[in-house]
């Protein structure tokens, strides 16, 4: 889930007419004080992270001047906050306050509808509160068709304990606030406290919104760089994993790195699963096996070759693992020579310097494990191949035993090649990439296993030579799957004349200073 | 008998001319699914596997109507649009197969379901099959595995993953045993038909013994089946698997989500409200044939 943090929250709110404190934020000890200076003391300076609970870890300073601003910015700028490392503060005026209230809404999966939440008090520890003092809180499903009226929203601070005028101020605000959960498609949203001032105004002084990752297309304003989950913000890798992700909507590809920085400690492997439930079983069975997973990854919904093999590149980027695991359910509906090939073409690439066992279980699974089996078997290490009738704890110990029999080996990481033509091959454009053939070598070739090969029946033989069989823009539209197979049939069973690009951008550098890190 | 589908079914398919709905409506007829029609908007007057396309819900059902059940193949931004219009058009049963779905579309998708008394599964589902009877979705992805993979038999199997919801039944079927309806109720936070109501359709039908359910982290569905097992509402045995032990725990972002759930969603709330209920909770999904037979006395 999307998560903003607290500074992008406030100006969602702000755009629904809801009152937020004056306020900036700095990256700089230099900036923040500006800010300070410019709306005036008392201030508050606040670490921006995604994280609730910062004031009872030190992540908040209230200061009367310029000094005490200077000094908190420079402390949390740089901070270490888990995996996070702050690089942004919100410098905010600091206003007298009467009251604190929380309001929240989140989505109750029971119903299927959003729920209010308000308590009349409210601020830091507000969990326990609401347990201590169940009269304070209360609660209200929201018809999503009808949407949540003020005169419902005052009827739940009433409940809640609120009496008077301001229960008419809270009313709209409440409404203001369903608002922009619908509107921004949020998770969740939520301000703690919610505060009444000494001048009858009612202001969020926090906010926290989690925006839907299927929703995000919809808000390109917010600028959310990867619509995912992530406890930090996204690494490099994460980011080249990404793009390969947002422009291939064939299949889904997740990754995330567990550790950034993968100790040589010979426990860490490279993890590869398929469909969610499958990968959490997988997953379980390598951490039952006594491994610890570098990554997290889940080709699944029938991804095509080209994408697991981008996938599988961009695991191998992770130097010190000892292992490759790749596991789904075991039972897939798809078929499963696809990855198979994404496996062979990545593996080749890269002289993989690590064991591997990859269980394709599902339709076709004896093709796929055979495309293992055939075109991986001169590689330094084993790869193995696994079915259905393979359980992921049977996988996971077999990989314990390659990785020993290994003696433990860590993974070098090798650079990245991008394919150059010569610029006289015949090319073919595809969905994310570019077939090359060589025709000159061609002619060499009697048996043109390419074409054989394609089983979408995308090229033919003209001349003796393979060429395209259809129109090139529906060769670009995805006609062409990108299966791999005429490259690696030309690869074993012709010349090698064929070739398919398949770029990666970033990937390149990021290796280059990945093999520069591992010399030192 | 069987839940939600079988072989009289009347089922149209949406999105019947794209790339996935072309190769899963083969699929379905090759299995025997009853396939009367199929839409995409602006292509109507085709055929897709002899099955004749038309540009709207309202008019398939003229043509072929009733409609019992639509399966949606099209792309997740538009799966509220074709949701609504299946319901407007009276098909009270739908399979939203895409993945990415907004959550706020589901909730109106949802909320107009309700109100006309329809209902759906998915979104992100693999489908649902009726041993050799029919099937909506993708299940088995080839008619020659569906039939290799799934045997009719006592076993309801539910699960909220994929791949996971073919893997038990396949084992199932490997120890001899068979299933009265597969369902795959969906990847996402919310979706039509959770697990409780699914169980609680297994539990009116004849055909079901017992029923396996797969669990994972997140949401109420699994406690809320423990409740329905703890207030009589279900009595068949249930056979359950819940994933995600291994999985990291999320930093807390949410204030709300704890006063109203408190614990609910982890792996321990699931098997332990699971266990007190008295259903069977395995460690591990090879397990669960083996804790089938001895519930079925085999």
């Amino acid at each position: 889930m999307a998560k903003l943090f607290e500074y992008q929250s406030k100006e969602i709110l702000k755009k629904y007419g809801i009152k937020i404190p004056d306020g900036g934020i700095a990256k700089t000890a230099d900036e923040a004080v500006r800010i300070a200076d410019e709306i005036g003391y008392p201030v508050v300076i606040k670490v921006q992270i995604w994280e609730t609970g910062r004031k009872g870890k030190g992540g908040i300073a209230f200061c009367e001047d310029a000094e005490c601003v200077r000094e908190n910015a420079e402390k949390f700028l740089g901070m270490k906050w888990g995996q996070f490392t702050v690089d942004t503060v919100l410098i905010e005026k600091r206003l007298p306050i009467k009251a604190e209230y929380f309001a929240g809404f989140i989505i109750d999966d029971s119903t299927a509808q959003p729920v209010l939440i308000f308590s009349s008090i409210g601020g830091s520890g507000i969990e326990e509160i609401a347990k201590e003092h169940p009269d304070k809180v209360a609660k209200m499903h929201i018809d999503y068709g009808r949407g949540l009226y003020s005169y419902q929203a005052r009827e739940v601070a009433r409940k809640a304990g609120i009496r008077g005028k301001i229960l008419n101020k809270i009313g709209t605000t409440l409404a203001k606030l369903y608002k922009a959960m619908r509107e921004y498609d949020a998770r969740s949203l939520e301000t703690n406290p919610l505060a009444l001032t000494e001048d009858g105004e009612i202001v969020a002084l926090d906010a926290h919104i989690v925006i839907d990752d299927y929703g995000v297309y919809r808000h390109p304003d917010l600028g959310i760089e990867i619509a995912r989950e992530f406890p930090r913000p996204a690494t490099e890798l994460e980011k080249i994993a990404w793009n390969v992700e947002k422009n291939d909507y064939r299949g889904t590809f997740y990754f995330i790195q567990m550790v950034t920085d993968v100790p040589p400690d010979g426990k860490h492997i490279a993890f590869h699963g398929a469909g969610g439930g499958g990968s959490m079983m997988s997953m379980d069975a390598v951490l039952n096996a006594g491994f610890k997973i570098a990554n997290f990854t889940d080709t699944s919904g029938n991804p095509p070759a080209s994408k697991v093999y981008r996938a599988a590149k961009i695991i191998l980027s992770q130097p010190n693992v000892v292992g490759y695991f790749a596991s789904g359910s075991g039972v897939a509906s798809q078929e499963q020579f696809h990855s198979a090939r994404g496996f062979v073409k990545a593996f080749l690439e890269d002289e993989v310097d690590i064991p591997a066992v990859l269980r394709l279980g599902g339709n076709y699974e004896e093709v796929a494990i055979e495309i293992l089996h055939t075109y991986l078997k001169d590689l330094p290490v084993k790869v193995e191949g696994y079915g259905k009738d393979d359980s992921p704890d049977f996988c996971a110990e077999r990989l314990k035993k390659l990785v020993e029999e290994n003696g433990g080996k860590l993974h070098k990481v090798k650079p990245h090649k991008e394919f150059e033509p010569k610029g006289t091959e015949y090319k073919i454009e595809t969905m994310t990439g570019a077939i090359y053939i060589d025709h000159e070598v061609c002619e060499k070739c009697d048996e043109k296993p390419c074409v054989e090969a394609c089983q979408y029946d995308v090229i033919e033989l003209k001349d003796g030579k393979p060429v395209l069989k259809i129109d090139p823009e529906e060769a670009r539209k995805g006609k062409c799957t990108e299966c791999l197979a005429c490259e690696i049939a030309c690869r074993f069973h012709g010349k090698g004349a064929l070739h398919i690009h398949l770029p990666i951008p970033g990937l390149k550098e990021y290796r280059d200073k990945i093999i520069k890190e591992q010399g030192v | 008998m069987a839940i939600l589908i079988d072989e009289n079914t009347r089922v149209l398919v949406q999105g019947i001319t794209g790339r996935e709905g072309r190769t899963r409506t083969r699929l379905m007829k090759e299995y025997g699914t009853n396939v009367v029609a199929g839409v995409t908007p602006g292509k109507g007057g085709q055929e897709v596997e002899g099955i004749p396309v038309y540009d709207t819900v309202f008019e398939a059902w003229e043509k072929h109507g009733p409609i019992d059940a639509s399966a949606i193949f099209v792309p997740a931004p538009l799966v509220k649009e074709a949701a609504l219009e299946a319901i407007e058009a009276g098909v009270k049963l739908l399979l939203l197969v895409p993945d990415r779905v907004p959550i706020h579309d589901v909730l109106e998708i949802y909320d107009y379901a309700k109100k006309k008394g329809a209902r759906f599964i998915g979104p992100n589902t693999l489908g649902i099959l009726s041993p050799g009877k029919a099937v909506m979705g993708m299940i088995g992805g080839r008619a020659k595995s569906a039939r290799e993979w799934f045997k009719p038999g006592p076993v309801g199997v539910t699960s909220r993953s994929g791949g996971i919801t073919s893997a038990i039944s396949y084992y199932i079927s490997k120890a001899g045993l068979g299933q009265s309806t597969i369902v795959h109720v969906g990847g996402d936070a919310v979706v039509g038909l959770p697990h409780p109501e699914i169980v609680k359709l297994f539990e009116k039908d004849p055909q079901t013994e017992v029923i396996v359910m797969f669990g994972e982290i997140g949401t109420s569905q699994e406690e809320r089946v423990a409740e329905l097992i703890k207030n009589k509402e279900v009595t068949k045995p249930l056979v359950a698997f819940i994933g995600g032990k291994a999985a990291q725990k999320g930093t807390r972002f949410s204030h709300a989500g704890a006063i109203v759930e408190g614990n609910r969603g982890s792996w321990d709330s699931k098997v332990n409200a699971l266990r007190d209920a008295g259903a069977i909770v395995v460690d591990r999904i090879t397990d669960i044939p083996e804790a089938v037979k001895k519930v079925l006395g085999k």
